[in-house]
This record gives structure tokens, C-alpha cells and sequence, in this order.
């Protein structure tokens, strides 16, 4: 059953991310970009857990969790750059 | 898969679990698809995607503790980073769309202005 | 007392640095060691970056208020979920300005995250002279049972927490 839920999960995952990548590709402003850049993030790390579970392997936590703090730290460094200009000031 | 020593009620949480979360991520994505403007848009990948990424976070843990037969933390730390960061970029993302004067027209009443 | 608190300016901080290192690899006295070594030099070089510090006064009681606001994002998904489903064409959005009670840096960053967190509100703006969040609701309906809403559920207990 957990095979099926699994497999169940990645295609809606797969979803989501082809409705990000459609937003991303039309997104009037740019910040609507930087927001679909942000939720392609987690449902990428959403597709990463996925796959763990479904090869059973549980080592694959440290890359999600990377690609968790580098999107933050991303996002924060774009909407700062569209405020200041600037990044590090 | 080591799913079939596994007892039949918990195979069923782990998979409403992840079944829940995957839903949950799919409409902040159909809400950041669909919605008329920026500010609407934000709504759905700040709430929905971040609950539904903790569902699955919750399923993944008890899957690999059970299979392990040590309690696994690391997507409780995944967890709470994201239920703390999701805001701040939330509120970061807005004051950058208030800044630039994004769908200053749009259908938002009472937008700031400055 | 007077050396340990040279030493570690930030007791708290030093000690969740620790228990996150602990948590991410396997508990050994080498990761002891070296998490403790990590938290004590991470925390002193940090320390020019911290604003001045909050003082939670009851632990208890935002314990109590992180598990109701876990409770709140459930409720508040689902609502949010119903509202971008059946009604996205109905909706009116809208901005309203939320005058603040609390003073204290630390509390207020709560309470954002607490807004953006619950039902169809994101906080987008801090006026730090006026004294206001700037909020922007999914479905704006009644601002002032809103504002009243707010104050009731969330700024009181974090009154109550950091005693402001």
C-alpha cells in the first residue's frame, strides 16, 4: 500500500511542479518568478523525500536539506537585491 | 520496500499521510497557477505547500523509524527550518511586490501607497 | 557565573547549536566534543549581529501557544484550500494596516510569522515609527472582527509570554 501511496504522491508532485514551471514561464513581474522559484523548491525537496522512501535508502535527508537552505537563503538574496539594488551592503 | 513486515495500521497513517501532503502541495501550486494577483498568489505556496511538505516530512519519519527501529529526526529538523523560513520569505517577497508597485491596479482593495 | 557568561553570551543559542549537531549525526563523546566547541565559538563570533535580547518569561505558556498555532495552520489550510478550489472567482482580496501593542523585536517577528502562517492573511509590511503590520487578506470581509480576531487569539498570549 505504501508502494501505491508513494507512487500516487510523485505523480501530484509531478503536477504541482509542471504548474510552477508554467508560472514561472508566464509570471508578469519578476517577482512572480521568484515565487515560483521558491515553491519549485519545496516540491522539489517534497519529489527527493519521495524517492528516498521509495528506493528505501534514507541517506538522502542532507540533500534536502541543502537545496532547503539554499532556497531560503535565495529567496531572501533576490527580494533583497529587487529592494536595495544590492545584495551584501 | 520493506513494507510488508510492516503492521497494516501503520502502513495506512504513512499513507494518508503522504497522500494528505501531496494534495495539500498540489493546490498552493493550482492557487499559484490560477489566482489573478501577486499578493492572492502568495497565499497558496506559503500555507498549503509548506503544510504539505510537513505531512510527507511526518510520513518519511515514521517510515524510516519503524524501519530502522531508531527514532529518525532528521525531517523533523526539515520540518521546523521550513515552517520557520516559510514566512520570512513570504514577508520578504511581499515588501519586494509592494516596492516595485506589482498589480498596483489589480484587484486588491486599499493598496498602500507610498 | 561571571566567566561562563563571557564565555557564552547566548546560553540558549549555544545550546540549541549543540543539540541540532547532536541530532544530525550519530550522538558520540568525538560529536560532543566538537559540537560543543562549534556552539561556544559560533555564538561568540556571532554575537555582534544579535539584537538585544528578549526575555521569554514563561517557557510554559509558548509551548501551550505553539501547539494551538499548529492546530490554527491546519484549520487555516483548509479554509485557504476550500477558498482557492470552489470560490477563486468570488474572492476580494485586500490590504488593512494592524496597529501593534507589543514592542518587543522578538515578539513582533512572531507575530508576523504567526499571521502569515494562519488563516488567508500574509503579513507584507513593518512600520517600525508607526507602530503597524500591513496585512494582506485573501478574503477581506470584516476588518475590524479581523483586527479583533488577531488581537484575542494571538497578540494577548505573546503579551502574556514575553511580558511586554
Amino acid at each position: 500500500m505504501i508502494e501505491w501511496a508513494v507512487n500516487l504522491a510523485i505523480t501530484v508532485f509531478a503536477i504541482a511542479i509542471l504548474l510552477n514551471l508554467y508560472r514561472l514561464a508566464i509570471g508578469p513581474d519578476i517577482v512572480d518568478r521568484i515565487l515560483a522559484l521558491d515553491t519549485l523548491m519545496i516540491n522539489s525537496i517534497a519529489l527527493i523525500v519521495l524517492f528516498d522512501i521509495r528506493l528505501s535508502l534514507g541517506i538522502l535527508f542532507e540533500a534536502a536539506m541543502l537545496i532547503a537552505l539554499m532556497g531560503f537563503v535565495g529567496t531572501v538574496a533576490m527580494t533583497k537585491y529587487l529592494l536595495r539594488g544590492d545584495v551584501i551592503e | 520496500m520493506t513494507a510488508s513486515s510492516m503492521p497494516f495500521v501503520l502502513e495506512l497513517v504513512i499513507s494518508l499521510f503522504l497522500v494528505a501532503g501531496a494534495l495539500f502541495a498540489l493546490i498552493g501550486s493550482i492557487g499559484l497557477a490560477w489566482l489573478r494577483d501577486f499578493f492572492m498568489r502568495l497565499h497558496g505556496p506559503t500555507k498549503a505547500s509548506t503544510l504539505g511538505l510537513g505531512c510527507l516530512l511526518i510520513g518519511s519519519l515514521l517510515f524510516f523509524s519503524f524501519q530502522r527501529g531508531a527514532l529518525s529526526v532528521h525531517e523533523a529538523i526539515v520540518t521546523v527550518f521550513l515552517f520557520v523560513t516559510a514566512p520570512v520569505s513570504a514577508h520578504m517577497m511581499a515588501k519586494a511586490a509592494l516596492f516595485r508597485g506589482v498589480d498596483k491596479g489589480g484587484p486588491s482593495r486599499n493598496y498602500p501607497d507610498r | 557565573m561571571n566567566w561562563l557568561q563571557r564565555w557564552v553570551p547566548h546560553p540558549l543559542f549555544a545550546g540549541f547549536l549543540l543539540l541540532l549537531w547532536l541530532l544530525m549525526n550519530e550522538f558520540s563523546f568525538a560529536h560532543l566534543l566538537l559540537g560543543a566547541v562549534l556552539a561556544v565559538v559560533i555564538s561568540r563570533v556571532t554575537q555582534p549581529f544579535w539584537p538585544e535580547r528578549s526575555k521569554i518569561k514563561h517557557p510554559g505558556r509558548l509551548l501551550r501557544y505553539l501547539g494551538r498555532l499548529l492546530m490554527d495552520i491546519l484549520k487555516s489550510n483548509l479554509i485557504v484550500a476550500r477558498r482557492i478550489l470552489f470560490y477563486s472567482r468570488q474572492l476580494e482580496p485586500g490590504f488593512f494596516t494592524y496597529p501593534l501593542t507589543l514592542t518587543d523585536d522578538f515578539a513582533v517577528t512572531i507575530l508576523a510569522s504567526t499571521i502569515s502562517l494562519t488563516p488567508g492573511t500574509v503579513s507584507a509590511h513593518y512600520d517600525r515609527e508607526g507602530r503597524c503590520l500591513l496585512i494582506h487578506c485573501l478574503h477581506l470581509e470584516d476588518e475590524a472582527a479581523l483586527i479583533q480576531d488577531i488581537r484575542e487569539h494571538y497578540e494577548k498570549p505573546l503579551q502574556e509570554i514575553f511580558d511586554d
